[in-house]
């Protein structure tokens, strides 16, 4: 069980790296940095200018090479723009979006796994119609529209929640639902199919002809097979919660990571954005490699070839 | 002796979406404390329904009602679903079903799973529980059976996990329990040991036990009385020497005549024309009228009576007398080919190597499916190869056929090195057929495209060279050739394995490879297939590799045998020899291990 787990976290972290190689030659290659620092109106004396004084005159591999120096040792470089060490921009807005991230998670478990549950135990009945109703609607709206329709709603015309801001948790209950809704069908049509899947299963069956039945068979049988699946399907919603921080923060000016990428990448603050970009990456990884650890914790198969 | 269980007139329907089917009618069901009752019939007779019904296990689109069902002195109809799960479910019934390997949930512990039910239900404490199931678990046969108790379904063999299911089930002590095809996805040697514990473990508990199988050898040899489904009705039903001896009812005697025997001279199979029939609306004929061969105006006229026969032997059949028997029997049509005639196909000391690891760094693994295998098909002769599930049967199969490379040894075609021959050749050397005629045809393609597909990929011929070859192969193979346009949906498994055939015949190829081409298929269409290829033997010659683990079979239809056990040829010889005095113990162990029903095969022709 440990060499598994050290063998896919040895895996995770060379995952990230690829990830951010391959944003570091975007930043670099695909465009010119210097010249999105300089402006579009910059002269070319100006350009060189900085360029040589950011020393993105040197070739993209040294540069790649020293910023993997500079990561090994914590250090991330300096913010063009803010005129500190990125890493400490980064741990500060870090609370803001994990707190989002972690409710609009904890929204789409309330709202998708009742639902996905109900619809499975009874499929083709109305309840699963609503429920794919309810799946149909949130895949179709988009985040960000739903974003304003929640302010005008229950922050302007009836002013139960704050429009903006993060100074307390009351800010934090619009983004969430917003953040949250866009995971909800996925991860309900997945607690749905599982339970139909293990409700149909042999050892189902079995179970029913030892006397086992309602919740009891619920509990002791189906849910811990149902949730293997939508296990790993949460963990990459979260990983997509931090992407999706950028459009809620904004919304909601929440002063967290996503807020600062979208500033970063506007002022090309490259430092930074290469930052993020890894950060993100890490999350994404560490939450694909959370999901692996936990359908190994409850699934014997893949604990014991 | 009182009754243990006494059904009266059940009837279960399952709703589709294009009807209700009628799944089972009118069956009464009486089983004596302690005594077994075996269910018999073809795929779709209604027997498993019959089970599901009794433990309320049917499908939600199920219903099934019933005069009476009492079981030890308890009206069951009078239960709701609670009261019945808490004392019927478990205590009062066990059952036990066909699929070991998918019937155990795989996230628990055998521990747990065995002891869970006891201890939920309050009738013994943890403790007590786990020494039981220890117990159980050493009675059944399981080596090392309190290691077990931590282990996990996925690290035990099909024949243990059954063994498992049936200490589970025993747990709660049921006063009968039904077993559904407990054997039919396990192993021959396996399928007779745990037949024999299921007969043991009954005799020690005085239970009543409800065997249902397909297979008549099976319950045969091990019930006190046989029922005979047909089409969702019990047809006819008494004590199991009178039942399998002197059967009444026209389809109990065609399906014995079905059956493969593994003694005496192999004759031609009595196969049973047409298929079971699903019943969408009550009848009021006799449901097997269509197939039978003593059919006449009263038996359409209205449905038979379930009528006594003496004995307690029951027939649902018009006839007075059972239709007259006489002692001859069809023998094959095709004779065995010379000696030592030349061999076609060849394999020279193969040997086939798997390397595989766990994981992407796992440590490498070999495992030796093939070792150092030779072996040789003569002209016109059938040759079984026989062996339990991983004995290489199949990778040998998939070498000879060119499929897959030995890591070492070489495959000889007509003498040549298989390398030497042109892929384009080989199909017309040999083609495979496989065992699962439900999952080997395109489900988009017509018959017509199916069958000329090896045609057009070997590229000969002209389009109405190809459309004239593909309706004289669907000729051979005793296709109708309105067939030729249907999709393989719309046919039976004896009718699609027909076409499989057909399509590997359609090449003219020196050699067929057949991969357990009966194996899913029922007894009467088994029969099918099997006369027909012993027809292409006697009218074209064929040369074929028939694989199978049915000894049965193997007489029928093998003129040489060749036996393999874990990659390697264990014995080889000329099939009656092989089968009256096997030299290896593997062998003998296959041979002892074949359910056998010793029909008096001479008596089983009927008169028309």
């Amino acid at each position: 069980m440990l060499k598994y787990i050290a063998l896919k976290g040895l895996l995770a972290i060379l995952v990230a790296f690829t990830a951010s190689l391959a944003a570091f030659l975007l930043l670099n290659v695909a465009s010119d940095p210097a010249q999105a620092i300089a402006g579009e109106d910059a002269t070319p004396d100006v350009v060189e200018t900085i360029r040589i004084r950011y020393g993105l005159d040197r070739p993209v591999y040294e540069r790649y090479l020293s910023w993997l120096a500079g990561v090994a040792t914590g250090d991330f470089g300096e913010s063009y723009y803010w005129h500190k060490p990125v890493a400490e921009l980064v741990a500060d807005r870090a609370d803001e979006t994990l707190t989002l991230a972690l409710s609009a998670l904890f929204v789409t478990i309330l709202i998708a796994v009742p639902l996905g549950a109900l619809a499975g135990l009874n499929p083709n009945s109305w309840i699963d119609r609503a429920a794919l109703g309810v799946a149909v609607s949130a895949q179709a709206i988009p985040n960000f529209w739903l974003g304003l329709i929640m302010i005008i709603l229950f922050a302007v015309m009836i002013p139960i929640f704050p429009v903006s801001g993060d100074n307390t948790w009351y800010h934090f209950v619009l983004p969430a639902i917003v953040l949250g809704a866009s995971s909800v069908p996925a991860v309900m049509r997945l607690t749905r199919t599982g339970l139909i899947e293990v409700m149909g299963a042999d050892y189902i069956r079995t179970a029913r002809a030892k006397g086992f039945r309602g919740n009891a068979l619920l509990r002791r049988h189906a849910l811990r097979n149902a949730i293997l699946p939508v296990i790993s399907v949460l963990a990459v919603q979260l990983g997509q919660k931090f992407g999706g921080s950028v459009i809620t923060e904004s919304i909601f000016a929440i002063n967290g990571l996503g807020r600062l990428a979208l500033e970063s990448i506007l002022g090309a603050d490259i430092p930074t954005v290469q930052m993020l970009i890894f950060v993100f990456a890490i999350v994404f990884v560490a939450m694909n490699l959370l999901a692996d650890i936990l359908n190994a914790a409850l699934d014997p198969r893949i604990r014991i070839g | 002796m009182s009754a243990l269980l006494n059904i009266s007139n059940l009837n279960v329907s399952i709703k589709l979406p294009h009807g209700t089917l009628s799944a089972v009618r009118d069956t009464t069901i009486t089983l004596q404390k302690g005594r077994s009752l075996g269910i018999v019939g073809e795929s779709g007779s209604g027997k498993s329904m019959t089970a599901l019904s009794l433990m309320r296990l049917l499908p939600r689109s199920g219903d099934f009602t019933a005069d009476a069902i009492e079981f030890d002195g308890t009206n069951l109809l009078s239960l709701d679903d609670r009261r019945f799960a808490e004392t019927i479910s478990g205590p009062g019934i066990g059952m036990i079903f066909q699929e070991p390997m998918t019937s155990l949930n795989p996230v628990y512990t055998i521990g747990r799973q065995m002891t869970e039910a006891a201890v939920w239900r309050g009738m013994m404490s943890a403790p007590a529980a786990r020494t039981k199931a220890i117990a159980l678990l050493d009675r059944v046969g399981i080596p090392d059976p309190e290691g077990r108790m931590s282990q996990y379904p996925h690290q035990m063999s099909g024949g243990q996990r059954q063994r498992v299911m049936i200490a589970m089930t025993l747990m709660l002590d049921p006063k009968l329990l039904i077993a559904d095809e407990p054997t039919t996805a396990l192993d021959v040697t396996v399928q007779a040991q745990i037949l024999d514990l299921l007969d043991d473990l009954r005799r020690e508990r005085d239970m009543g036990m409800i065997l249902i199988s397909h297979d008549l050898a099976v319950v045969a040899q091990r019930t006190d009385a046989v029922a005979v489904m047909y089409g969702g009705e019990m047809i006819e039903q008494g004590p199991a020497e009178a039942v399998l001896r002197l059967p009444a009812h026209p389809y109990t005697q065609s399906l014995l005549n079905a059956i493969p025997q593994i003694s005496g001279a192999p004759g031609r199979l009595g196969a049973i024309p047409g298929l079971v029939p699903s019943i969408m609306q009550a009848t009021n004929t006799c449901i097997f009228a269509p197939r039978c061969a003593h059919a006449h105006a009263a038996c359409t006229a209205q449905r038979p009576p379930s009528r006594a026969q003496g004995g307690g032997h029951m027939c649902r059949c018009v006839l007075d007398t059972p239709p007259t028997i006489v002692t001859s029997v069809t023998p094959l049509r095709a004779s065995a080919p010379q000696p030592d005639t030349e061999p076609v196909l060849s394999a020279r000391d193969v040997t086939r190597v798997y390397t595989s690891r766990r994981g992407m760094f796992g440590p490498k693994r070999d495992i030796r499916a093939l070792d150092d295998v030779s072996l040789d098909l003569r002209k016109g002769e059938t040759l079984a190869l026989i062996g339990e599930s991983g004995s290489g049967k199949s990778t040998l199969a998939r070498i000879l056929l060119g499929l897959d490379h030995p890591t070492s040894g070489a495959v000889f075609m007509g003498g040549r090195p298989v390398a030497e021959v042109a892929v384009k050749d080989r199909a017309h050397f040999v083609q495979p057929v496989f065992q699962d005629p439900y999952s080997s045809l395109n489900p988009r393609r017509r018959l017509a495209e199916i069958i000329a597909r090896p045609l057009e990929l070997s590229g000969h011929g002209s389009a109405a060279e190809n459309d004239a070859l593909v309706r004289s192969t669907l000729e051979l193979v005793r296709l109708p050739l309105r067939l030729l346009h249907a999709y393989p949906s719309q046919l039976s498994g004896g009718q699609r394995q027909r076409v499989a055939i057909a399509r590997a015949l359609v090449t003219k190829p020196q050699v067929l490879v057949c991969d357990e081409p009966t194996s899913a298929l029922d007894v009467s269409i088994q029969a099918q297939i099997l006369n027909l290829l012993d027809d292409l033997k006697a009218e074209m010659g064929l040369t074929c590799l028939f694989i199978t683990h049915d000894m049965a079979v193997v007489h029928q239809i093998a003129d040489r045998v060749v036996v393999m056990l874990k990659g390697q040829v264990v014995e080889e010889g000329a099939a009656r020899q092989v089968l009256r005095q096997p030299n290896n113990d593997y062998t003998r162990r296959l041979v002892a291990a074949a359910p056998r029903f010793e029909a008096k095969t001479e008596e089983m022709e009927i008169v028309q």
